[in-house]
């Protein structure tokens, strides 16, 4: 039985009425990981000896008619800036090739306390910096619709396992658009949460500011299955929100009557694939025929989004990696003779261009002398795009954007950074701003997935779910499996 | 040379006595094991992040309003970055341009002279942990270890106005500030442990000038007698400088204590730029009315009001007062000893005199001194009532501080208790008389000198234990037979 191929809620199902084990189902994943894993890289490390002990350990669960929760038993797989108690946790970078957490992440704990699985920790752009999964330490992750593409990053290796069934589920964050992206060039499902919806502890901080946990799923049910569990208050971050959770499974409805969905025109300029363009505007005409409203909005400061992130998230980060200085853990040069020259040695080889063009970036900003034209402008603008989007839910419920201009495109490593930042134009002001933004299936173009992206209001998961529950309720997108062709 | 004029401001930093440290749940014990208050937030480990100890916010709050600051309402953290391995993140949790306290200050006297210094601002940090080297410094040693117990524990940083014209002051005030932080219970103030450190920017310029000179920062003054020396050294160095014909360059110098000078550590140049921006991790804090006013009413009593306590209610002169009320421990003592002994004045002395000099010739601070408030109390008494004269007083002194107990079973053991039984005096002046007629002569004569020296016979027949008072009437009535 092909069980790699189902989604969470289905497989669920089968466990509780004993039509499958899962030791079996965990068994049936680790052996399509072997089949295809060779060709899609998205696994840095696996754990199957303790995956398969917890699902032992469910299966007895079960057998004992014990109720479990709806992940209990089914195997997922976390992005390798996840804290996970000792099982490696790289960032995909040399910097932390050996290191062993200490400690679970929070929404480790909160999924372990719900008995889900852990197959391994999945490939992704280094300390999450990067859209295609190139700038890991270790293999770029092939893009399972095509293996000669990038998956998208930084959460390549996440949405990757997704569509190539090597995983039930997944976790990804999201700084930039680091799930979205990813989602829409492989098409599965990811969500990016408001911030402060999950906590960041134990998420390694790229962009303190913007990043935030979330699921990278088969399908929007699934999406809100995991949500479910990993969203909530946190007494280790300060900036999660206490604020209550809803069931978010019951806000799946295929029912968008008198919806009112916004079009930033904005999304649509220049720089956006027509083909990509056309994708969308076929799924606006779907939603209007089923009785949702289109209205047209405008997000003026848009413009300014990439740049405006392309300051603030690395001066953050500059701080945020500073930690990695080959004292306490990680990479360390052991030629060095002093303790200045270990940590400039350690850092220098321990990571990559990306991560050094940023942490330069961000250290260039907060310069004493240029902070004020650079971080605090930011900061203002941000301020900006953020009553852009207020605004704008004074008109309509929830955006519809494409989730990036492009389709996945060629594994090749010779594109100019700055074009690549520049591809990031429709998920990040949805980071600065704080809100919740989808990515689901909505087409193909020349057989490569079309995400697209709906963007809510602050804490309003829910009605983004609802839209994109009705949405791939009535398209069959989500179905089709990946053919892990192109080679 | 022309006249010049010092100008000193300081920098104290003032580790905070809360139970656990800043930003997470270790706790802040001093002398454990290296590493084992420690966590993955202390240890800035990856993925972890800052939660703010409410505790140290009341702290600082008490603090600024122990030294009449403004309570600042919006209160945000910020990142300061610079790399030193054991500065775990490597940026440290401050605030930059939003401290919590603004604009105070602190009452101090020198010979007498009542003196108001500025306090500039106070904000709230987090302290680095520790190195430690294999050899002497970190250049001539072989390797170092870090440890990180105290990563986290909360710091108050207390900037002052550059309003101090002397050593003397700057001394003055630190301990003025030492005593309030330790009246107010933030912080164990000790300065050998490092809970209390202190940099100084000092200038000098001349008496007709305007403007203030460029100043040099001098860090590493571990006790208040480094922080004279240093100050005393430093504007030395500064006059002859300028002296020569040369200027006074502004950067980092520190004090070594062995040798007695100041180094210099970085030019203005070679400065750290710390890229100082709002820490992302932590909320900004909103304090209101209501928690201002809780801190207020619930503020311990402060040196200056225990002092005028102790002058109006004990009947103390002002400089006793003063320096009973120096350090809290000090009071304290002197609060409990006065339970034990209605001469306020003459236990005001001994604390003063031959305690406070036990204290400096051992090195210790009141809270280590051997004698019980009770016995100091009860030994205060004793000389009151004339069972002791001042002189055995000290004999029996000495042996308390050996072993504390009670001064009447010492003078008991040690039988010096004072002979007042008007017989036995009886017997030793008529005695005396009769082993020294010439005297009596002499005394008729008009010589007072006699009976000084009649006296000196009879304590030394009684080996010093008799009432000497009682002796001089009953001689006197003698003589005058």
């Amino acid at each position: 039985m092909d069980l790699y191929k189902s989604a969470a809620h289905e497989l669920h199902e089968k466990l509780i009425k004993k039509e499958i084990s899962s030791v079996e189902l965990t068994e049936n994943i680790y052996k399509r990981i072997d089949q295809v894993d060779g060709d899609v890289k998205a696994y840095v490390t696996l754990d199957k000896e303790n995956a398969l002990a917890q699902a032992s350990k469910v299966d007895k669960m079960i057998a004992a008619g014990e109720t479990i929760a709806p992940l209990a038993g089914i195997p997922g797989a976390i992005k390798d800036n996840i804290s996970t108690k000792g099982l490696r946790t790289t960032c995909s970078s040399k910097m932390l090739e050996n290191f062993v957490p200490i400690y679970d992440a929070h929404v480790i704990q909160k999924l372990r306390a719900d008995e889900t699985i852990f197959l391994g920790k999945t490939n992704m752009d280094e300390f999450a910096m990067g859209s295609t999964t190139e700038t890991s330490y270790f293999p770029t992750t092939h893009n399972p619709w095509n293996l000669e593409r990038v998956p998208g990053g930084s959460s390549g290796g996440s949405a990757a396992a997704i569509v190539a069934g090597e995983a039930i589920w997944a976790l990804g964050s999201d700084t930039g658009g680091s799930i979205r992206q990813p989602a829409s060039f492989t098409g599965c499902v990811g969500i990016k949460p408001t911030y402060g919806r999950v906590s960041r502890y134990g998420c390694v901080a790229f962009a303190s500011s913007l990043d935030q946990i979330g699921p990278i799923t088969r399908d929007v049910t699934d999406a809100a299955t995991v949500l479910n569990t990993i969203c909530g208050v946190c007494t280790m971050d300060s900036t999660s929100l206490n604020e209550e959770v809803p069931d978010f499974t019951k806000a799946l409805k295929t029912d968008v009557k008198g919806l009112r969905i916004g079009v930033p025109k904005e999304y649509y300029a220049a720089g956006l694939d027509p083909k990509v363009d056309g994708v969308l505007k076929k799924a606006l005409a779907d939603y209007e025929a089923m009785g949702a409203e289109i209205v047209d909005i405008s997000l003026p400061h848009t413009e300014y989004a990439v740049i405006t992130y392309y300051i603030i998230a690395p001066a953050e980060a500059s701080a945020n990696l500073a930690r990695f200085d080959g004292v306490r853990y990680g990479y360390r040069n052991m030629k060095a003779t002093s303790a200045p020259e270990m940590t400039t040695a350690s850092r220098t080889e321990g990571f990559g261009d990306e991560v050094k063009r940023r942490i330069m970036l961000g250290t260039y900003v907060l310069s004493s002398g240029y902070y004020d034209a650079y971080y605090l402008k930011a900061m203002q603008v941000r301020t900006l795009i953020r009553q852009d989007f207020e605004n704008a839910f004074e008109q309509c419920d929830v955006l519809l954007t494409p989730t990036s201009p492009v389709v996945a495109y060629p594994i090749d490593g010779k594109m100019d950074p700055l074009a690549i930042y520049l591809l990031d134009v429709c998920t990040i002001p949805v980071n600065l701003a704080g809100l919740p933004g989808i990515s689901i299936p909505a087409g193909f173009v020349d057989g490569m997935p079309v995400g697209m992206q709906l963007i809510g209001k602050v804490l309003d998961e829910e009605t983004v779910l609802r839209a994109a529950y009705a949405f791939e309720q009535s398209h069959e997108y989500h179905k089709v499996m990946a053919p892990l062709g192109g080679k | 040379m022309k006249n010049y004029i010092t100008v000193v401001g300081l920098e104290v930093h003032a580790e905070l006595k809360t139970k656990s440290k800043a930003f997470c749940s270790c706790s802040t014990a001093f002398g454990s094991e290296p590493n084992t208050h420690v966590c993955p937030v202390c240890l800035g480990m990856p993925g972890a992040l800052p939660v703010l100890n409410k505790q140290v916010v009341e702290f600082a709050i008490r603090t600024g309003l122990a030294v009449n600051c403004e309570i600042q309402k919006f209160n945000k953290f910020d990142r300061k970055n610079y790399f030193y391995p054991d500065l775990s993140k490597n940026y440290q949790i401050s605030q930059f341009d939003k401290p919590i306290c603004l604009g105070g200050h602190v009452d101090i006297h020198v010979d007498d002279n009542p003196k108001r210094i500025g306090i500039t601002r106070i904000h709230m940090e987090e302290d680095a942990g520790k190195l430690v080297h294999s050899g002497a410094t970190i250049k001539t040693s072989d390797s170092s270890a870090v440890d990180y117990n105290r990563a986290g524990v909360p710091l108050i940083e207390i900037v002052s106005e550059p309003d101090m014209r002397s050593a003397v002051e700057a001394r003055a005030y630190l301990e003025k500030l030492k005593a309030i932080l330790e009246y107010i219970d933030v912080s164990d103030c000790k300065m050998q442990e490092g809970s209390i450190r202190c940099d100084a920017n000092i200038s000098v310029m001349t008496e007709d000038a305007k403007e203030f000179g460029t100043r040099a920062e001098i860090k590493n003054l571990n006790s208040f007698r480094a922080l004279e020396r240093a100050i005393d050294y430093e504007v030395e160095r500064q006059i002859e400088l300028i002296e020569d014909g040369g200027h006074v360059v502004q950067e980092t110098r520190t004090w070594d204590d062995a040798q007695g000078i100041t180094l210099s550590m970085r030019s203005k140049e070679e400065a750290h730029d710390y890229r100082y921006f709002p820490e992302p991790d932590l909320v900004p804090v909103e304090i209101d009315d209501a928690w201002i006013e809780r801190v207020k009413a619930a503020l311990p009593e402060l040196p200056a009001a225990r002092k005028t306590r102790l002058m109006d209610e004990m009947g103390l002169q002002e400089y006793d007062a003063e320096n009973i009320v120096a350090t809290k421990a000090m009071a304290q003592y002197f609060d409990d000893a006065a339970k034990h002994t209605d001469d306020v004045k003459g236990l005001a002395n001994w604390l003063l005199g031959d305690v406070s000099a036990y204290l400096n010739n051992n090195n210790i601070e009141i809270d280590k001194f051997p004698v019980t408030p009770a016995n100091l109390g009860e030994l205060v008494t004793l000389i009151k009532k004339g069972v002791l004269s001042s002189k055995l007083a000290k004999k029996v002194f000495v042996e308390m501080v050996k072993e504390d107990k009670s001064p009447k079973d010492l003078v008991k053991a040690l039988g010096l208790e004072q002979v007042s039984d008007t017989d036995a005096l009886q017997k030793m002046v008529d005695e005396t008389l009769a082993e020294n007629p010439q005297s009596i002569v002499d005394f008729k004569a008009g010589k007072d000198r006699a009976v000084g020296f009649l006296v000196g016979q009879i304590m030394k027949k009684s080996r010093g234990k008799a009432n000497p008072a009682m002796v001089n009437e009953m001689l006197l009535q003698k003589l005058k037979e």
